[in-house]
């Protein structure tokens, strides 16, 4: 217990920056269940290919350290080309492995089937295939042992025990600066109109002259290009992030932008004062514990479900 | 909708007309080239081809069961017996080298295979039958497992005074998950079972009293019963069966393991076909189907859902038990997410809900890799491809049940309950839109 107390500040800045990265990659799962009541399961290796693409640019350009102007720069290449192969990926998922289903109108279970044969899939395919011939690395469990450092650290807050350095700073501004513009896309336009009508009642979005299919690409771009950008933000910091997105999302309450969010934040925190309280070694059986706790009381996750009640 | 073409089959085949093959291809022809032409026009060949396989496999399945449906008892009966002869004989070396050149094909037949039926028979109960969406089932069998090795280990227990204990302990783990979980619906079941499968993976990983990381080694294989060996004379000789002691549980020979799985996998089918068919199972399939109906009609629906999953667990209990009785050691590493996953791909491949489609979809699941071991790094590759593409293909599964292929049809989007909150709409108004 007085590790948590003395790691208080230390978890917390960790717990949040964790926590955006959670919250933009929920984003992406609680936007396509909002629309298709599909829990995507191949969503975390879109994620993992925007890691992968960022760390290709990163090795290609070869950067000394970079500070000022010159990091934000390469943040948002790397935020460019990882949102491009991240949101380019899940569009091609949707085309692959849900639209034939969704014209056949299947059972969701076999939509979930189809999810998970797709994340195997991609899994080992850039475990097996992709990764070893491209960045020649003996196999092994798509692991990526490089570490690329590329941030200049410095400390941008620093009273006493809270101290806030750069990339943590960035990691936390940019993904809340990421969930202000969504939520701007979605509650603004005419596109995050159709995305709500749709996530409300497909059937009579379609009857009011919503185009499904193209909401429906829409939702897996933005959903992989907010993976991308978590992709290209992770890239900063290295650590080891087992991706319990999912459960960010549901913590929040599934379909629900701010949830998810919400969620992110949560989780990530809870991760990191549950590892100083108990050893970091349970710290996946900490969250999913809470999360089961949290849903006995609040079956629908913290704010409830639905993307059309997120409103301004 | 493709629902039209199921009912068509369905009342053909339900009114009891016996069909000629050729009717048979020619209906099967025509359901794979209206499954064609919801395609894009650029894939429409492919898919028809694609389709058409399994559509013939789908009629000659519909054939076999009419005909099934007309036999007489003592017919049935004396199939049941073939069967159980034809799975005695199995693990025949006449046919080893064809159905695994890569492994010992006893061991094979043991585990995976006879242990993804069970697994798979007993998640069946809880998806398929209760249509409850359970994405940790692993971890029953992992609690089996663990129970095993325990109670065999560190006090000495023998495996068959372990096996009911196993079973009543991974009951009781079922009942523990279910009892708080059972009321959330839908996806966040699945999310929380998913999160109860790691959270025993994790502490078993992290607890030093079983083993931590490196499990629990040592685990003692079952007294041998009886030395008995199986004699010298046909039809023994020619499956080359003689000189193999079907009772005594040694280190090298995996038949008596797998004989051992195939006695726990026929009493399974008993006991699960006997509920299928009783008040329970009628319970569940309404609860399954409309959980809110079914609540308003008299069914103790949280009653029944705790039932399924009590049974479900029970199942996976024995299997690990089983399973642990042969494998000597067990770490945590074995029980991940992906066993979860192929069990239910198993469950959903072979027909949901259909005891004999989830007995085969749970072989392929578990011989197909290990066939096809030649091509060792990307058959895991392979496997997830084939999911999506069986998926996109033969949504219903290779041998769906007629009971829920009747209630597909009536059309209320599929899986009922798995999201009862959200009910058939979304994915039929997609698919609408989409034709």
């Amino acid at each position: 217990m007085s590790s948590f107390i003395d790691q208080f500040w230390p978890s917390t800045i960790d717990g949040l920056s964790l926590g955006a990265i959670y919250a933009l990659i929920a984003l992406g799962y609680t936007m396509v269940y909002g629309v298709l009541r599909l829990i995507n399961f191949a969503h975390s290796e879109i994620f993992m290919i925007g890691t992968v693409a960022a760390l290709a640019v990163l090795i290609g350009i070869d950067t000394q350290l970079l500070g000022g102007f010159t990091l934000i720069g390469m943040l948002l290449l790397l935020a460019v080309v990882a949102g491009v192969f991240s949101g380019g990926s899940a569009v091609a998922l949707e085309y692959v492995a849900y639209r034939p289903l969704r014209r056949h109108g299947a059972s969701r279970l076999a939509a979930l089937i189809s999810a998970i044969g797709a994340s195997i899939f991609l899994q080992q395919l850039f475990a097996r295939v992709i990764i070893p011939e491209y960045f020649n690395l003996p196999e092994e469990k798509g692991a990526l042992p490089i570490q690329h450092q590329f941030v200049e650290r410095f400390n941008v807050v620093a009273i006493g025990d809270f101290v806030v350095s750069n990339d943590k700073f960035v990691i936390i501004v940019g993904g809340i600066a990421m969930m202000v513009v969504l939520d701007l896309i979605v509650n603004r336009t005419r596109l995050g109109r159709g995305i709500r009508a749709t996530a409300q009642d497909p059937e009579t979005a379609v009857l009011m002259g919503v185009n499904i299919d193209r909401i429906v690409t829409a939702t897996f771009l933005i959903g992989g290009v907010m993976a991308g950008v978590a992709a290209a933000l992770y890239m900063m910091r290295f650590e080891e992030l087992s991706i319990k997105a999912f459960t960010a999302a549901v913590l929040g309450g599934i379909g629900n932008l701010r949830g998810a969010l919400l969620g992110g934040f949560v989780l990530g925190l809870l991760e990191f004062y549950g590892s100083s309280i108990f050893g970091s070694e349970w710290r996946d059986v900490v969250a999913f514990s809470i999360l089961v706790l949290v849903l006995m009381f609040r079956p629908t996750g913290i704010l409830g479900e639905s993307l059309q009640q997120a409103r301004a | 909708m493709n629902t039209n073409d199921t009912k068509t089959a369905g009342t053909k085949t339900v009114g009891g007309k016996t069909t000629t093959a050729q009717d048979m291809l020619g209906a099967a022809a025509a359901r794979a080239r209206r499954r064609a032409e919801r395609a894009p026009k650029a894939l429409r060949l492919v898919t028809y081809l694609l389709v058409l396989p399994f559509e013939t496999l789908g009629g000659v399945g519909e054939r076999f069961r009419d005909w099934w449906g007309g036999l007489p008892g003592y017919g049935r009966w004396t199939a049941y017996v073939l069967l159980i002869l034809g799975a005695i004989a199995l693990p025949s070396p006449r046919i080893a080298s064809f159905m695994s050149p890569y492994t010992d094909w006893p061991t094979l037949l043991f585990f995976p295979i006879g242990g993804y039926i069970l697994l798979a028979l007993g998640l069946n109960v809880v998806v398929g039958m209760a249509g409850l969406l359970d994405l940790g089932y692993v971890a029953f069998f992992a609690i089996g497992a663990y129970t095993m090795a325990v109670l065999a280990t560190k006090y000495g227990w023998g495996f068959w005074e372990i096996l009911p204990v196993g079973i009543v302990i991974t009951a009781l783990s079922g009942l523990i998950l279910g009892a708080p979980t059972l009321r959330l619906r839908g996806d966040y079941l699945a999310i929380v079972t998913l999160g109860f499968g790691e959270i025993i993976r994790q502490t078993a990983r992290n607890t030093d009293y079983i083993g931590g990381p490196n499990g629990i080694g040592g685990i003692p294989h079952p007294p041998t019963l009886t030395e008995w060996e199986i004699p010298d004379a046909e039809p023994f000789t020619s499956f080359g069966l003689a000189g193999v002691s079907p009772f005594q549980y040694g280190a090298l020979d995996g038949r008596p393991y797998y004989y051992l799985m195939l006695l726990a996998i026929v009493l399974t089918i008993i006991f699960v076909k006997r509920l299928e068919n009783s008040r329970v199972g009628r319970a569940w399939a309404a609860i399954r189907e409309d959980e809110d109906a079914a609540e308003l009609m008299g069914v103790p629906t949280f009653r029944y859902k705790l039932a399924s999953f009590a049974i479900g667990a029970a199942i996976g209990g024995l299997a690990g038990v089983i399973y642990a009785g042969q494998a000597v050691s067990i770490v945590p590493a074995l029980f991940t997410f992906i066993v979860s996953a192929t069990i239910l791909a198993a469950v959903v491949l072979g027909g949901s809900g259909n005891i004999p489609g989830v007995m085969l979809g749970a072989f392929l699941v578990a011989w197909i890799p290990e066939r096809v071991r030649g091509l060792q790094d990307y058959r895991i590759l392979m496997f997830g491809g084939v999911l999506v593409l069986l998926m996109a293909f033969r949504p219903e599964g290779l041998l769906p049940s007629r009971r829920r292929k009747a209630e597909l049809a009536e059309g209320t989007g599929g899986m009922g309950s798995l999201g009862a909150e959200v009910g058939g709409p979304g994915t039929q108004a997609a698919a609408e839109v989409n034709k």
